[in-house]
Order: structure tokens, then sequence, then C-alpha cells
């Protein structure tokens, strides 16, 4: 054979070639890399309009997915932008960071290169291990986490965790769904059973009671954050039941809307505002206002307050009184019955005077949670900690 | 991947290096090239190709910082990688690391759990190790066993057990091994601190770095320098050749995918004793597919594995910096392995065609 052979391909190499391919194919779309990513520059523009002089704070925002994920991440990423309007703070970002040793490398890489002073490792799942070990190693860095559970005494000074009673929203949004229902069957398309999600499912079932005692609530975990084509079906799923309002906790409610919309039932949104997508059937939603709370926290940075000195709160909580959240505009399907109860209980929010775990309260196996005359106020730290279902809800939290 | 062994052969006038130039310019030029191309991604993309070029530098080998960064990321890797790169010399495509590294990690989380604090940190961790070696290395073995007993093409098998082996660790964490205390995320209970595995003095790189180079050199020799390598090689080259010399091909299918299946495994119990301290979720963060991409970079070839997981650790390390930097999409690092990864492969099917790196033959 001449050693001077054209460059040719053999069956087997191309077959290799095809096979390798693949393999990285299913790589790149299992590890969650949407092509809504490519649109995110526009984003970081955004964050980098409030750069500045030296002698800023730098601010360090980390994202467990796309920043423009239409939810979770979404709505953080607006509410650092706004942040970066503060004068005098500078933010750097980084998006789709994995909940694993990466977390670790970026928080460190922030600290040392960019220097950052201050962390906002949004992922509920950064907290332990990974920013608790590095809040030990860098205790002139303060780590602001999402829905933590700091503990006084256990977790070190510089870590603060802030977090939103949305389940507040969620309780009107009840109202609203239980009014608008027929069957009185609610849904709830859900990801995991974890504290969180589990409140929002028995805020909501409780607030749907005060207008219908009747009413139950259908839950469907699909088992993690972002599952589009489970979402879909569970959404599918409940519709066929008869269902005739749906809502969600998942890291993008944008299916399950949309999936509501078209089979011509009710929803109620999750995250942000969603009535773009669904115009007749979105009655109303549980909005986080990140803007409001990064923007009073971004000014405290910049007038030299810490945590460590005591001047910011550990636990900085807070609902619709606080501007943590809020309710999206009511749908043109909202009865004025629907919506004179559901600003009834958003009065009384304001006003601090509703709570709503009072007892007597029973899980949905019967066992008891609260006797007569018990409540749980939203401060309570037994509803962080979350492991039942309340009466009325369908579903079981081992999923 | 039989390239070494032609040149020396005889008829060939004084030593034979133009083969091993060749081996080693054509993934250094493939890497220029992909260099080049996501220059061209990141102008369009609205960033000074040559800035950029400096932050990756910087980012991932610029600082000893830099550098514990990257050799963090590589870790894991060079193990996954084996997953892939053993069983291709037989000449499989596994791609089933992700499972492999999940049973892992599963099968080191219960054994550490029930050993608790009872026995020394050493012995304790060697058996966890060999626990996830054992779990990895079976899951493999079943891919294995499909595609030489059933005929089922492994590729496609070894990929579908990734999803069982994810799904299986959703219920054990959703259910029988959840710690209802731990409320960060549905997880099992934490291993004791006693038998974690720590980080090299003076680092924050934990002692997986040490495993993995430790395997990839074994590896590396059990391949090239034994007659079990060779058998598995030779089987590789010609399958039928090597039944016909009385191989036992069934046998050597099944053991070359059980190691590859335990280095994975290891690689899963690394992460859950050293990184995670509990099993959830977290542990499926993309290892094992990168891992993929390592092994055919490397050519299959343990010890090329080894550098190339450092490389990848590397760009991985520095796809913070583009972030953040210059302000490039949170998918940029993606773009880049998979340009690197298209040039390689494209590279591969160069070896012996570029005239200037054939050795001289004297014609009979």
């Amino acid at each position: 054979m001449s050693p001077r052979k054209p460059i040719r391909f053999s069956r087997r190499q191309v077959m290799r070639s095809l096979l390798a391919a693949t393999a990285f194919g299913a790589a790149t779309k299992l590890s969650g890399c949407s092509p809504n990513t490519a649109s995110s520059t526009e984003g970081g523009a955004d964050g980098e309009a409030g750069a500045g002089a030296e002698g800023d704070v730098v601010v360090g925002f980390i994202y467990v997915g796309p920043k423009d994920d239409f939810g979770y991440n979404q709505a953080h990423a607006e509410g650092a932008a706004a942040m970066a309007q503060v004068p005098g703070i500078k933010i750097v970002e980084e998006a789709s960071v994995p909940e694993s040793s990466a977390v670790l490398e970026t928080m460190r890489s922030m600290i040392e290169i960019d220097g950052a002073t201050v962390l906002f490792p949004t992922s509920f799942g950064y907290f332990d291990p990974y920013m608790l070990e590095l809040a030990a190693e860098f205790p002139e860095v303060q780590f602001f986490h999402a829905g933590g559970l700091y503990q006084d005494g256990v977790h070190p000074d510089n870590v603060g965790s802030y977090f939103g009673y949305i389940d507040e929203a969620q309780y009107v949004a009840g109202i609203v769904a239980a009014h608008a229902s027929e069957s009185g069957n609610l849904g709830f398309v859900a990801a995991k059973p974890i504290p969180q999600v589990l409140r929002n499912i028995n805020s909501f079932t409780l607030g749907a009671k005060t207008i219908n005692p009747e009413a139950t609530t259908q839950v469907i975990f699909t088992g993690d954050w972002a599952l589009p084509v489970k979402e879909a079906e569970a959404t599918n799923s409940l519709a066929d039941q008869g269902i005739d309002v749906v809502t969600c906790h998942v890291d993008s409610p944008k299916v399950v809307i949309e999936t509501a919309e078209k089979r011509g039932i009710y929803s109620s949104g999750y995250h942000a505002n969603q009535a773009p997508l669904a115009p007749e059937g979105y009655l109303t939603g549980a909005e986080w206002d990140w803007v409001s709370i990064y923007t009073f926290l971004g000014e405290q940075f910049v007038e030299g307050k810490t945590l460590m000195a005591g001047d910011i709160d550990h636990v900085f909580r807070g609902g619709l009184a606080d501007n943590f959240c809020k309710l999206s505009p009511y749908g043109p399907a909202v009865s004025e019955a629907a919506q004179a109860d559901a600003e009834a209980a958003r009065e009384q929010f304001l006003a601090k005077e509703l709570v709503i775990y009072d007892g007597e309260l029973k899980d949905n196996q019967g066992n008891e949670i609260l006797a007569a005359g018990d409540k749980y106020e939203q401060q309570n730290i037994a509803l962080e900690k979350m492991d039942w279902l309340v009466e009325g809800v369908k579903g079981s939290v081992s999923g | 991947m039989t390239d070494s062994s032609v040149a020396t052969a005889g008829g060939l006038k004084g030593f034979a290096w133009r083969r091993p130039l060749e081996a080693i310019f054509l993934p250094v030029a493939a890497l220029v090239v992909a260099l080049i191309l996501f220059g061209g991604f990141c102008a369009l993309a609205g960033a000074n190709p040559f800035g950029v070029y400096g932050s990756i530098y910087q980012a991932a080998f610029g600082s000893w910082s830099a550098w514990q960064n990257t050799l963090i990321r590589a870790a894991p890797l060079m193990l996954t990688a084996l997953c892939t790169a053993l069983p291709a010399r037989l000449g499989l495509v596994i791609i089933g690391n992700e499972g492999a590294l999940v049973m892992g990690g599963l099968g080191a989380i219960a054994l550490g759990l029930s050993i608790g604090s009872t026995l020394p940190p050493l012995v304790a961790q060697i058996l966890m190790a060999i626990a996830g070696m054992v779990a990895g290395g079976l899951w493999i073995m079943l891919a294995g066993a499909l595609r030489y007993y059933r005929g089922v093409n492994e590729t496609i098998s070894s990929l579908l057990l990734n999803y069982i082996a994810i799904a299986l660790l959703n219920h054990l964490v959703e259910g029988p091994m959840r710690d209802a205390s731990f409320v960060t995320k549905p997880s099992s209970a934490q291993l004791d601190p006693a038998i974690w595995l720590g980080t090299l003095p003076g680092t924050r790189i934990h002692f997986g770095l040490i495993y993995g180079i430790v395997i990839c050199v074994l590896a590396y020799g059990l391949i090239q320098r034994t007659t079990f390598g060779f058998a598995a090689r030779t089987t590789g080259g010609n399958i039928r050749a090597a039944k016909i010399a009385g191989l036992p091909v069934g046998k050597l299918t099944l053991a070359v995918c059980f190691l590859g299946g335990s280095a994975a495994g290891l690689a899963g119990m690394v992460e859950v004793a050293a990184v995670q301290k509990r099993i959830n979720e977290s542990l499926v963060s993309n290892y094992g597919y990168a891992g993929i991409l390592v092994a055919f970079v490397a050519r299959h070839n343990p010890l090329a594995t080894v550098l190339v997981a450092v490389l990848l650790g590397g760009i991985l390390a520095s796809g913070g910096i583009l972030q953040r930097s210059h302000n490039l999409p949170d998918a940029t690092v993606l773009v880049f392995q998979g340009i690197v990864f298209l040039c390689v492969l494209y590279s591969d099917s160069l070896y012996g065609k570029l005239p200037w790196f054939q050795e001289k033959v004297v014609s009979d």
C-alpha cells in the first residue's frame, strides 16, 4: 500500500464518529443546557449597567440554571439587576452552576478574583455543605441564602438567610381558585416533597377551604425542578380527572400554565407573572418581589451594614406586608365576589392579622397537627420542617 | 489504536520517530484549531478572543489556586473516563459512566452508613471504595453481558442504564434512605465525619485526585503491559480472529466492562466520601458524561486520560470567568467543550493520512 493515500473515511471511522457524536449530544442535552441560554447576554449586560468605580461593594450572584428560565432563576436575576442599580454596588453573576464542588469553586473564585464581599448563592441546595464550608473559611465575607435554615449558634455569624412567606400569596390564590372552580377539585403540580413546596400546597388548600370547605387539592410530584414533559403530563392528567384549576411549584411554571390554557381550565401562577401565557384562564399567581428586597439589601451594604455586626437580621423574612412577594393582577375570569374575598384576606396579611396555620388542623392521614386554639405563626420553625399534607390534599409526601 | 505497533515492523531505516510525533502533533493541532474556532464564536458574541484566551489561562492554570480548582474538577473525570476508555479497547462504546458513578456512590454510602465509626477510618474508606467499585462494575458488566450474550447494542443499553441508576437514586433518597432531619433536599444520612475522605495536606484538593492518577496508571499497565490487556486489545482489533485464537472473549468482555464500571464507581465513592458526605441528586452533576468526552479525546489511552482530564478540568474551571469577565452566556463553556470534541474527533480520522508523518518504507 502506498504511504501517500488520500484522505478517506472508512465505514468504521464514520460509525465511530457518529456514535461518539451521539454520546456528546446526549451529554450536552442532559447537562441542562437549554437553547434559551444563548440570549442571556442581554441579562448580563443589564447587570453591568451599575458597575462603577473602585471601592464599590462587589456582590456575587450564583444561579443553578439559566438566568432566563421564566421562573425561579429569572426572578432572582431580575432582583440582582435591580441591586446593580444601587450606586456603590457592583454585581458579578454566574449561571448554571451545579450543586456540587463546582459551586464551592465559583464562590471561592468570586471572593479571590473578583473581590466579592457579599455572596448570594440563590439555589436552596447550595446551603449545606457548600455555603457553610466556605463561610467558615471566609469569616469576613457575607453569605446570604434564599430559604436556608440559619440557626443561631449553630451556623457561622457571616451566614444569613432571607426568604418570603410566599405561601401567603398562595393562600390568597387558593381563595381565588376555589371561587373559580365549579367542581371544587383543584390541582397542584409540584417538584419535590420538601418543606417549602408542602407549605405552598397546604396554604393554597387552606385558602381554598375558607371559600369551599369541601374543596380538595390533587397533588402530583414530578420528582425534579425542571421536567417540562412530566409537568405537561401531570397537568393533562389533572385536567382528565375533572380538575378545573391548576397551580404549581416547579422552577419554570411555563409548561403547566400553557398546558392548562390549552385544556381550557384555569391556572394560577408561581415565581413570576405568567398572565401572557394564558390570557383567558390565568386567575392570579404567587410572585416573588426580589427587586424590592435586593434593592433594600444593596442599600444596606453600601452603608457598610453587615451580618457580622448584627446590622442585618440573620433571618430576614417577610410576606405580603414586607414586599417579599406579591400577587399577579387578577385575570378576566376572576369574579367580583372572588376579588372581594381575596382582597379581604390580602388586607389581613398586610395588617399581619391573619395566621394561616390555625388549629384545629389535621393532616390528610387524620393525625392532629394543631389542637384547637394552637397556632403556627409564620416565623415558627416547625413550618420550615413541614413533612405533612393538610386535610383536603389528595396525595402523599412520599411522592 | 494499533498505530505504534505498525511502525516497529521490519523494513524501516533508523528510529521510527514520525509516528509518535504524529500522535502528539494531531491532538495539539486539533486544540489550536478549536481555540481559533472558539475565538470566532467569542468575537460573534461580542468578546475579544485574545482577552478570552488570557482569562481561560488565568482561571485554569494561572495561579496555584486556579490549579487547585482545575485539579478538583479533573479528579472525577479521570475515573469516569476509564469507564468508556477501557471497554473501547475491546471495541465497545460504553456511555454508562453517569449510571456507574451513581451506583458506585450508592454502594459506598450504603456501606459507609452501616459502618459508621465502628472501624478505623482507613479500613472503612477502603471498604467503601471496594463497595463503590463493585457496584459500578456490576452495573457496566450488565451492559457487557447484554452485548455478549444477547447481542444488545452496548451504547444504547448503557445509556439507558444511566436513567435507571438515577431513578433508583431518587427513589432511595426520597424513600428508604431518606434522612428526614436534612431538609435542604431529599438525602441520605451523613457519613460519620471520621471516615470522610480528607484533602491533600496544604491544599483543598481531595484524595480523589490520587485515586484517579493511580487507577489510570494501573489501567495503562493492565492494557499495555499484560497478557490480559493484550488479549483485550486483540479482541478489540478483530473479534473473530480472537475467537479463533482461543481467547475467552465472553470473559474478557465481562471483565473489562467490570473494570471500566468500577473506575466510575470509585469516582462516585470519592464524590460521596470527599465532597457531598451524604448522597442525593447532586451526585448527578455531569461527571459521567464529561468522562465520555475525556475518553474520546484521550483516544482511550489511560495515561492520556490524566492529561485530558486536567485540560477539561481547566476548561470547566474557566467557565465562570467567561461569564463574569466577558459577559458570555453560561453555555459558552459547553460550546467550547463541543468544539474541542469535534476537532479532536476529526483529527482522529487523519492518523496515517498526513504524508509527512509516514515512516519511510523500503520497498520490496
